[in-house]
């Protein structure tokens, strides 16, 4: 096959079959360095503090949070939207970029589908506590009770039960198929002992077979087919929570699209953050590059210059349509007493993107690390001004309110953040942190002619 | 397999895996299996191997999730528990969808996943002991079915001399 000499290898420093299984496994293989024993015990703390915080909101209900009568929906729905988006990432490499044909997310894909399933479980938490009587949570679901009646299923609130169920299992299922051949591996380089057990069950008798091969890569390719709309439909339906109201500033037909980028554009965002942690501290640097970083970071322009799209379209259509409710809700958006909310979430997500235009700062892993910190601060504000800003000045001037969080609150959403890089940090501990076959399988046929390569 | 007489032969890459695949179906011999530490492009080809019938039964499992989705919606509010909301009809076809398209997903995915798993013998199995420790590692297989094995060894040798090959047992 020719192979342009041009193309850069996606994996560096000349790898054989054997050097890539050692190198993958290694993090698994040898005990923790201390910098995972001091990150599992900070991220540990605050799924502790987190933890409590959910015991705290059971027991006494949900009078502890600083929601009040106007602002019905506030911090905990900027988190539930805001980790649902950052999911959406790990679907988009593993599901979109396989129908692409993008091989270099086969650095990625692993841990970011990993971090999906994560995000979705830190997601699920806050509407379930928001309902009140989280005891009772299974409400939402349609079983046949004594009192026969069923869910609605007109509305958004409803689909999104489904659509968040539907795409854990389906995320869930297709992160473990594509890991059962790297089970295997690690059951084949485990010499003994209760590891070894626990590694030949969860391989499910992987003999890498021409026959299993082909199922597999035919199943793989399916599910990425079906992942696609799926994630693409998740947060369409999210968004209808807010389109299909008749709120100023949230019933608005643009959502859908809008929100599916601004989750990729968060999704991207946080991989970033957690894959350039990952790298340095497993030495995964020859497997992600600066060339990985560099195509995410073009995906970060595209999905950001789309999410500053929607920023101003918005703007412009609350001006165009005559709408004065719409009108007033976007000026008080930009200008009331949120002012400073707005324009965080314009300053991180609309200007900090287009400084990837320039090369050398899409290249410098630093700059990076800081920007992805930033953007994953702008879109949770962006949340944040859609959910508070538009309620908080109804339509009754008399109960015109502000909203503050309380540490209940804070601690929830300090508890996710525990919970994800706890789960993060033990997955690195028990399962290849990269898809070794699929690395294997692109080492050779990507830019070996390259003059790095020679 | 221990009742069956058989050689194998390994490689360490892929392309003489290929080769050596070609040039044993040239010569009539019997491949048993081939088993490779990562998918092999072509080798489905090179086996003449029949298309998996998997998305066939994610199309089937597919329609089978959408047909219940929107079934059981349309007989919850038509037939068994109508109600009014926002004075739309009984049967508001459009709000169903979303739930109709989540159970289509839902279905067809783990439809598929259970067939290959179910297809291809793969279950929890605390017992299990691979062929060879280093399939998943660097080393690739074929296993072919042989009668007498002595006069096969010798046989394959011959087929495959000038291919780079690292053992045959």
């Amino acid at each position: 096959m020719f192979q342009s000499p041009l193309r850069i290898p996606l994996i560096k420093g000349r790898k054989t079959y054997q050097s890539i299984t050692s190198d993958l496994l290694n993090p698994l293989m040898n005990k923790p360095a201390k910098l995972w024993y001091l990150g599992i015990t900070l991220s540990g703390t605050a799924l502790l503090f987190g933890a409590f915080m959910i015991f705290w909101t059971v027991w006494q209900g949900i009078g502890t949070f600083g929601e009040n009568r106007t602002v019905g929906w506030a911090w905990d729905i900027t988190n539930f939207v805001w980790w649902i988006g950052i999911g959406h990432a790990g679907t988009f490499i593993s599901a979109i970029l396989l129908l692409f044909r993008q091989k270099w997310r086969t650095s990625i894909n692993r841990s970011a589908e990993a971090m999906t399933i994560f995000a979705v479980i830190c997601a699920a938490l806050f509407p379930i506590i928001h309902m009140g009587r989280a005891l009772l949570a299974f409400f939402i679901f349609p079983y046949p009770n004594t009192r026969s009646l069923w869910v609605n299923f007109n509305s958004p609130l409803v689909w999104d039960v489904f659509a968040i169920s539907t795409y854990f299992t389906v995320s869930l299922v297709f992160w473990y198929v594509g890991m059962i051949p790297d089970l295997g591996t690690l059951r084949d380089k485990i010499k003994k002992g209760f590891k070894k057990t626990i590694y030949k069950v969860l391989s499910l008798g992987w003999k890498g077979s021409a026959r299993h091969w082909h199922r597999h890569e035919v199943t793989s390719i399916l599910l990425a087919a079906l992942a696609t709309p799926l994630v693409l439909s998740v947060h369409s339906i999210v968004s209808m929570d807010f389109a299909t109201s008749v709120i100023p500033g949230w019933h608005t037909t643009i959502f859908p699209p809008y929100f599916v980028a601004g989750a990729i554009f968060s999704g991207f965002a946080m991989v970033l953050t957690l894959m350039i942690i990952t790298r340095k501290a497993l030495k995964l640097e020859e497997y992600i590059t600066v060339s990985h970083v560099e195509n995410m970071n073009k995906i970060l322009i595209a999905t950001g210059s789309i999410v500053g799209l929607a920023y101003i379209t918005e703007l412009f259509i609350s001006w165009y349509s005559g709408v004065e409710y719409e009108h007033f809700a976007l000026m008080n958006r930009a200008t009331g007493p949120y002012w400073w909310a707005y324009w965080i979430m314009m300053t991180c997500n609309v200007i900090s993107p287009q400084l990837l235009w320039i090369k050398k700062l899409r290249t410098n892993i630093i700059f990076t690390f800081f920007l992805s910190i930033v953007i994953n601060i702008g879109m949770w504000f962006e949340r944040f001004v859609i959910v508070v800003t538009s309620l908080h000045r109804d339509f009754l001037p008399s109960s015109w309110t502000m909203y503050k969080p309380t540490i209940v609150e804070v601690g929830l959403f300090v508890g996710t953040l525990g919970f994800f890089f706890t789960a993060f940090l033990l997955f690195v501990r028990v399962f290849p942190v990269i898809a070794i076959a699929e690395v294997k399988s692109v080492v050779k046929t990507v830019g070996e002619t390259h003059p790095e390569n020679l | 397999m221990e009742n069956i007489n058989y050689i194998s032969v390994s490689f360490d890459d892929e392309i003489p895996l290929l080769e050596a695949v070609g040039k044993l179906k040239e010569s009539n011999e019997k491949i048993l299996d081939v088993l490779t530490p990562f998918p092999v492009h072509g080798l489905d080809r090179a086996l003449s191997m029949k298309r998996s019938r998997i998305p066939l039964i994610g199309f089937i499992f597919g329609a089978f999730g959408a047909i219940v989705g929107f079934g059981f919606q349309t007989w919850v509010f038509t037939i068994n528990y109508p109600l009014v909301f926002g004075g739309k009809p009984f049967f508001s076809a459009p709000s169903f969808i979303p739930i109709t398209f989540e159970c289509t997903v839902l279905f067809a995915a783990l439809g598929m996943v259970s067939a290959m798993l179910i297809k291809s013998k793969l279950k929890p199995d605390s017992k299990f002991i691979p062929f060879d420790e280093n399939i998943t590692n660097d080393k690739f297989i074929i296993l072919i079915s042989a009668e007498d094995v002595e006069s096969a060894r010798n046989r394959i040798k011959l087929t495959l001399s000038g291919i780079n090959i690292i053992a045959i047992k």
